[in-house]
């Protein structure tokens, strides 16, 4: 353990150098910008930036790349809080509440609430990666197919179980997802497969972002147009320093699910297979289950904007593992810090950390102070991202069209994807009109292809055999945790029922 | 602000730095560079090294961009630059799937001889790995066995029906009388990985892939398929001097789309030539078994696609289309 202290200590010190400072200033600021523009990902961004790292040595390099990378974690909340357009996958969980809080006049919470979770979520994954990183990389390998099948049930049962959704409506909409997610190209055969129309478009398959986006950016606008008619002036700005402090009092509110949020995030961004999308997703139907009052949970409830954003940067903390630790990248943006360890000469492997001490303990300073300096920036900066909601809708409107226009155009470049984007938006509407929820969609979209691949290698290796998935120790205990969520509501639904007779017999 | 100001005169001091030299075609907008599979395999690794050394050489006035497009066994990469004909800011890195693809799934309509040849950067060499905790399997004789004791359960992991590595992978079934049970991963490292956490038996990966594993000794090579050793691997032997008769290579290349103007695939082919002669992409071969002696482009790199694709043809008609796509 002292070791580690000292290394700890001497990172510390490093990523307190003015210049390696300077570059986590600078990078958590390019990166909140980055990820707050749907559009302007975080991964043309990082390519963009790449140039201005060959200017310093490699290891403020890769502190203002990982800085970026943090900054625009925190970054993609306000876009889907201020405007409910997704800035990056990883926020569209901010969004099912973020957006309702926005609307009802509490975007200043909802921004508070996110910058404090994902700071206590950035924190504890830090924390645990400085003391942990080697057992966890150990405990990443033991993760096979077959666990990977199960950990994508209990995300299902997350959102099926609890809740006061409608169950049948819920199953339905995820079934929705899931022929969404089979689009293009068979995982296995590498044939194409249910391209609608046979238009060769849908051979590349319906992109994540497309989705989310239309769904919620444009699905959204449709909505909100209708019922306010474009006459609602959104928010006052205010945004003073007893406003802070009132907010920061809110924080007991959503501090369980924050550190649930943490810690679950980070185990799941160690997985390489996973990343910071599904932590954010499941994190967010956990604290839902878990909650007192589930029911508020998509209207508006704070602990439905911490409990993802605490996810996604934990998330994106531990997928740090699996890339230093077995050179596998948990996402695009990974894979740029990655390209860029190999151009200069740091291999990522088992050795790495033995190998480069000063490199890796370097980054992982850098990564507490990245995440202090983000919060700080954060809620300073809060007080401009609501001067956005203080624009009459009917000027608002025309702006969220043309950003998720030029937003899903810039991430694939296709005008196709554009226009699927716009009827993926009415489609959303549709089911919203209808009452369908359309969360359960969104995560059967991320976790369908993951769920499909790991549920045909797991049976492919067990040559057709189901057995498999409970004969092995931590496949078997997360599918029972899912039986147990998905069959909780039914269950105490009975016992109440049963209660009730029994006072009816007294 | 400051900051954007910062970023503007960073990317102008980098357009200025850009070669005059250079014939007058440039690219305009930064130049998408698509690899035909998964991040941290063999392919993904290439070309952010090079996408690195182009901006840390000023070698390009705009950046490149690596995107992965891994789909279909690198269908959805072909796909996507067939649909970008006559662009001139798009590129691909290939592999060998760049031949097998096409030729297993007809339907596509791909003609990869269409595509403007840039140039090969390398050929790679393939190896046999186990994990290093599998102590009685210590050569080929003594994998063979147990493979065969395992009767059609041994786990071999690959990078997808129809790759480069499941085709090898029915060659040592057919010239060694076993049958193995194939499982694809969506990239080479996500292989490697799953070869160290014991989830797999075997797999043929290339050295980048299991490099640091090797070093880590978490995994052993047994076997590798080049004509001659090749470093770092000395002590390997070749699959020939096993008197198995198998020789296959991976070859590391990058192409346009059909139609690019010719003065853009001029420009192109300087810039990679300029690359495959840096210091920096020389160590990169010696340290990770790859073979860069000798730089091919133009004519000479499209008859040598030609070749391969026809050595392809030849390869899967004589394992069988079946047997390296699964059920």
């Amino acid at each position: 353990m002292d070791s580690i202290f000292n290394l700890l200590v001497a990172g510390l010190l490093q990523s307190f150098e003015p210049l390696n400072l300077a570059m986590i200033f600078l990078g958590c600021l390019a990166g909140l910008f980055i990820g707050a523009m749907p559009g302007l990902g975080s991964v043309n961004g990082v390519a963009i930036l790449l140039p201005v790292t060959f200017l310093v040595p490699p290891t403020s390099a890769i502190i203002f790349l990982a800085a970026l990378y943090y900054g625009a974690m925190y970054g993609g909340a306000v876009s889907s809080i201020t405007l409910g357009i997704p800035g990056a996958s990883t926020a569209v969980a901010t969004v099912f509440d973020g957006r309702p809080m926005a609307q009802s006049g509490r975007a200043d919470q909802a921004l508070m609430a996110a910058a404090i979770a994902s700071f206590v979520g950035g924190t504890i994954s830090v924390i645990l990666f400085t003391g942990f990183a080697p057992p966890l990389a150990a405990f990443a390998l033991k993760f096979g197919p077959q666990e990977e099948f199960a950990l994508m049930l209990l995300a299902f049962a997350t959102f099926i179980g609890l809740g006061g959704d409608d169950i049948p409506k819920t199953i339905f909409s995820i079934l929705i997802g899931l022929v969404l997610a089979a689009v293009g190209f068979d995982i296995i055969s590498g044939k194409p497969r249910l391209i609608f129309f046979g238009m060769v478009e849908f051979q590349r398959g319906i992109e994540f972002l497309v989705l989310a986006i239309g769904i919620y950016g444009i699905g959204e606008m449709i909505w909100t147009l209708e019922h306010t008619k474009g006459a609602v002036q959104m928010h006052k700005v205010d945004f003073g320093f007893d406003k802070v402090k009132s907010n920061l009092r809110q924080v007991k509110d959503y501090i369980g699910s924050t550190f649930l949020g943490s810690f679950l995030g980070f185990f799941v961004g160690t997985l390489p297979a996973a990343g910071a999308t599904p932590a954010a997703l499941m994190s967010y139907g956990l604290a839902k289950s878990f909650s007192k009052d589930g029911d508020s949970f998509g209207k508006g409830n704070v602990a439905g904007v911490a409990a993802p954003e605490s996810a996604n940067n934990a998330a994106s903390t531990g997928s740090m593992l699996p890339m230093l630790t077995l050179g596998i990248p948990g996402s695009p943006t990974t894979a740029i810090l990655l390209g860029g360890m190999i151009i200069w000469g740091l291999r990522p492997g088992p050795l790495l950390f033995s190998e480069s001490p000063d490199f890796v303990w370097g980054l992982i300073g850098s990564m507490y102070v990245a995440n202090f300096v983000t919060v700080v920036l954060n809620i300073a900066l809060i007080p401009i991202f609501i001067r956005v909601l203080a624009m009459p809708f009917t000027v608002l409107a025309p702006i969220i069209f043309i950003l998720c226009v030029v937003g899903v155009f810039a991430t694939t470049d296709r005008m196709f994807d554009t226009w699927l984007m716009l009827l993926l938006g009415c489609m959303g509407y549709l089911m919203r009109k209808l009452n369908y929820p359309v969360a359960p969609a969104v995560l059967a979209i991320v976790l369908g292809p993951l769920t499909e691949r790991s549920l045909r290698q797991s049976l492919i290796s067990s040559q057709g055999d189901p057995m498999t998935f409970i004969e092995r120790p931590i496949s078997l205990i997360c599918i029972l945790i899912a039986v147990g969520l998905v069959s909780y509501p039914a269950i105490s639904g009975f016992m109440k029922r049963r209660r009730a007779e029994m006072e009816a017999a007294e | 602000m400051k900051f954007l100001k910062t970023l503007t005169m960073s990317a102008a001091a980098l357009a200025m730095m850009a070669p005059a030299a250079m014939a007058e075609w440039q690219p305009r907008k930064p130049v998408e560079f698509i690899i035909m599979a998964g991040t941290g395999g063999g392919a993904d690794q290439i070309a952010r090294l090079l996408q690195g050394l182009i901006q840390s050489k000023g070698l390009s006035p705009r950046p490149f961009i690596p995107i992965n497009k891994p789909g279909g066994s690198g269908a959805e990469a072909l796909s996507y630059i067939k649909g970008k004909e006559g662009d001139n800011h798009t590129l691909l890195v290939a592999l060998n799937s760049f031949y097998t693809t096409p030729i297993i799934q007809e339907e596509l309509e791909i003609d990869v001889t269409t595509f403007a040849p840039i140039g090969r950067m390398a050929m790679d060499t393939f190896l046999l790995w186990v994990n290093s905790e599998q102590d009685e399997i210590t050569d080929l004789e003594s994998y063979v066995a147990a493979v065969k004791a395992a009767d059609t359960t041994w786990k071999v992991g690959g990078t997808g029906s129809g790759q480069e590595d499941s085709i090898l992978t029915a060659m040592m079934e057919k010239e060694l009388g076993y049958k193995v049970t194939y499982i694809p991963f969506p990239g080479g490292g996500t292989v490697a990985k799953n070869l160290v956490g014991n989830q797999i038996d075997s797999t043929v990966n290339n050295p980048s892939e299991q490099m640091e594993f090797w070093r880590a000794k978490n995994t052993k090579p047994l076997v590798q398929f080049n004509g001659e050793r090749t470093e770092p691997f000395m002590d390997v032997p070749t699959a020939k001097e096993l008197g198995v008769d198998i020789e296959y290579y991976m070859q590391r290349s990058i192409s346009g789309p059909a139609g690019m103007d010719p003065e853009a695939v001029a420009w192109y082919q300087n810039l990679f030539e300029e690359l495959f002669n840096s210091e920096e992409w020389q160590d990169y071969c010696k340290s990770d078994g790859l073979t860069c002696d000798k730089w091919i482009t133009g004519d000479e790199l499209a008859a040598f696609h030609d070749a391969q694709l026809k050595r392809h043809v030849e390869l899967i008609e004589a394992v069988g289309a079946d047997s390296i796509t699964s059920k």
